[in-house]
């Protein structure tokens, strides 16, 4: 694609939760590189340890064993604070659901991580209307997002996560609560901002809808990665529409 | 920002805002009228006894306090009193003989202090000529005595009638006398109410033979909070054939109760603190643990635990901050319509009271330390109870927390 380093890079890395009588391995020996702008999608059976990778990549949670890479920096090397600060200001997230603080409006969400970055005012402002836009949500600035459908919920966590500039956006079955309508919808906002911004996203996901947007198919079975597809004419869906 | 979103927090959920900061007016309100009764009724027994009779500091011959006998009074030298109203500390020193006697009229009998004043004097620092309730004050070359309406109507006697008084003198020679009465004054002590006569300053040396002597010099320091102070330099600066003496020292009675009235509030505080506190933590509780996921939520996307923490900490010192400024505004009229019309016993429980001594009046204090003492008292115990969301966020995991 480009000749830039990869944006991530695992190496071997493990997940066994201990909790139970016998251990699971949730993510088992991952080697797996993600380069800048890609769009690719996590896919398996529910358990096969995607919500685990994820977490693992983005640093939320601290793999068993192996590495993870993220622009070159060594994530296990991060103490917590270290790391809560990196994931300000390199990863964007978007959850399944509620991922949107209840009491603040839909501008005021995205405002909120660039208030943690420290931004100046007029970059806040002038990025937050410029994110709203990309969201088509400039109408619905001032709603709280008890106000907002599920969907636009959504949208408006796919700005807040971009208001960051992060280097990805790690979305868990972020069209998993929408109807398919909905999902679409927010794939094709995704997809713009991937084409356009040259934004990079890893997203899981169970629907085949969604799987066939991804440009990048990768399949976990019991942690393990099963397959690893480029699709090659998948851009083409995206500029006919 | 963390305070705009602490602020929206707490009307997440309205009504168990309300409730708890209603249970915070209520405690703080019932806490600042306990605290008004006890510190007005306190102050008011200090003023009944040290403002009105004995003042802050007395110097007597040394040993006069334990045992009150003429024998114990010193000779009245100008140059003393001179000296100390020289001292910037001291804004008064009056001049006192007191002696015990027999009060009598022609039926009755009474035993009573007998106080020489100087009556100019004596009534700058103790307001003694606003006591008067029948008749005139004393000047300095009358012949007559001002008596309490206890031991009047005790002897029966009235303004203008004669009081008989018999005793002992200086060197035990006998003491009688007689005195048209001038006026009758009313003190709030009952004890003090029961038992005074008051007499011009030479007549009360003719009548103990005790020419040019004093029992007491009552000093009336110009700062009451720096009596301690005054009377350590004092005990310094006299010969010691004097002692100096503050109220504390000569009522120990009395300082005993003030303090003792005062523990005994604080418990009854903490009882009822206690109550709220179990809301308040009540609160806090369901405030933290409900938001687990927005939690986790906020410290993936790069809020750090610290600060999160700082926001549910800030969120419930403010409801409870709101609560207690909301009890001290609701109990400042309540406090001050008490203050103006202090609530007065009638009956037998004025006798009661009478009879060990105590006002039959509740008195309130408006003393600004009354309300915001309260206020600070609700602000810890808020901080207090954060403690345990503030630990258990500071430790919080976004995986785990969004897991729950
Ligand atoms: N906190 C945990 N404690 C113990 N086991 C866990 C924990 N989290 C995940 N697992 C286990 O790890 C495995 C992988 O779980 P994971 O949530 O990553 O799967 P997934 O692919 O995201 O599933 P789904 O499609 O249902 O979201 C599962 O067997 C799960 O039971
Ligand atoms: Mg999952």
């Amino acid at each position: 694609m480009n000749n830039l380093p990869p944006v991530i890079i695992t190496e071997d890395l493990t997940k066994v939760y201990d909790e139970g009588a016998i251990p699971v391995k949730a993510v088992n020996q991952v080697n797996l590189q993600i380069d800048q702008g890609e769009f690719t999608a996590l896919v398996g059976p529910s358990g096969s340890g995607k919500t685990t990778l994820l977490n693992m990549i983005g640093g939320l949670d601290r793999p068993s064993s192996g590495k993870v890479w993220v622009d070159g920096k060594n994530l296990g090397a991060m103490k917590k604070n270290q790391l809560i600060d990196f994931r300000l200001h390199n990863i964007g997230f978007v959850f399944q659901a509620y991922n949107l603080i209840p009491v603040l409006t839909a501008r005021e969400n995205i405002e909120f991580v660039m208030l943690l970055q420290k931004a100046s005012k007029k970059e806040r402002n002038h990025r937050v209307l410029e994110l709203l836009r990309e969201v088509g949500l400039q109408d619905k600035m001032n709603n709280r997002p008890d106000e907002l459908s599920g969907g636009q919920q959504q949208r408006v966590a796919v700005a807040r996560a971009l208001a960051s500039k992060p280097k990805f956006v790690l979305a868990d079955e972020p069209t998993a609560n929408l109807d398919s309508k909905t999902a679409a919808n927010l794939l094709d906002i995704m997809s713009k901002l991937n084409q356009e911004e040259g934004i990079t996203f890893i997203f899981s996901t169970h629907d085949q809808r969604v799987i066939d947007r991804a440009h990048r198919v990768i399949t976990l079975v019991d942690g393990a990665i099963e397959s690893d597809e480029l699709i090659a004419n998948a851009s083409d869906h995206i500029e006919s529409v | 920002m963390l305070l705009k979103l602490a602020w929206r927090n707490i009307w997440r959920n309205k009504k168990r805002t309300f409730i708890t900061m209603f249970s915070i007016v209520f405690a703080v309100v019932l806490s600042i009228l306990l605290d008004s009764v006890k510190k007005g009724l306190l102050d008011k027994m200090k003023e009944n006894v040290v403002s009105f009779y004995t003042g802050y500091i007395q110097i007597h011959k040394k040993g006069y306090w334990d045992d009150k006998t003429l024998e114990n009074s010193f000779d009245w030298q100008p140059e003393l009193i001179d000296n100390l109203e020289r001292n910037k500390s001291i804004s008064l020193a009056i001049p006192r003989l007191e002696s015990f006697i027999l009060a009598a009229s022609e039926k009755y009998s009474k035993g009573c202090m007998v106080v020489g004043i100087d009556p100019e004097k004596e009534s700058s620092v103790t307001s003694l000529a606003e006591k008067i309730t029948k008749g005139n004050y004393l000047l300095s070359s009358d012949k007559a005595v001002l008596v309490t309406e206890g031991l009047a109507s005790y002897l029966k006697l009235d303004v203008n009638d004669t009081l008989v008084l018999i005793g002992q003198g200086y060197h035990g020679v006998s003491a009688a006398g007689k005195f048209p009465i001038k006026g009758l004054i009313k003190f709030g002590s009952p004890d003090l109410n029961k038992g005074l006569v008051y007499l011009p300053l030479k007549e009360s040396q003719r009548l103990f033979a005790a020419d040019n002597k004093l029992t007491a010099l009552v000093l009336s320091p110009t700062r009451t909070d720096k009596v301690k102070e005054l009377v350590h330099s004092l005990q310094l600066e006299l010969t010691d054939d004097y002692e100096v003496m503050n109220w504390q020292l000569m009522m120990p009675e009395l300082d005993q109760v003030i303090a003792g009235e005062k523990a005994e509030n604080v418990i009854f505080q903490v009882v009822l603190y206690l109550l709220i506190a179990f809301g308040i933590f009540g609160t806090v509780l369901m405030m933290t643990l409900e938001r687990q996921y927005e939690f986790g939520v906020l410290i993936a996307i790069g809020m750090k635990n610290f600060r999160l923490s700082t926001l549910v900490v800030l969120e419930n010192v403010l409801i409870s901050v709101l609560g207690a400024i909301g009890g001290i505004i609701l109990s400042i009229p309540i406090v001050f319509y008490l203050f103006s019309y202090p609530i007065k016993l009638g009956g037998k429980l004025a006798e009661a009271y009478e009879k060990f001594g105590i006002e039959p009046i509740f008195y309130f204090s408006m003393a600004p330390r009354v309300f915001y003492s309260q206020g600070l008292v609700v602000f810890f115990l808020a901080l207090f109870l954060s403690l345990y969301p503030f630990i258990k966020i500071r430790r919080l995991e976004p995986v785990s927390a969004m897991h729950s």
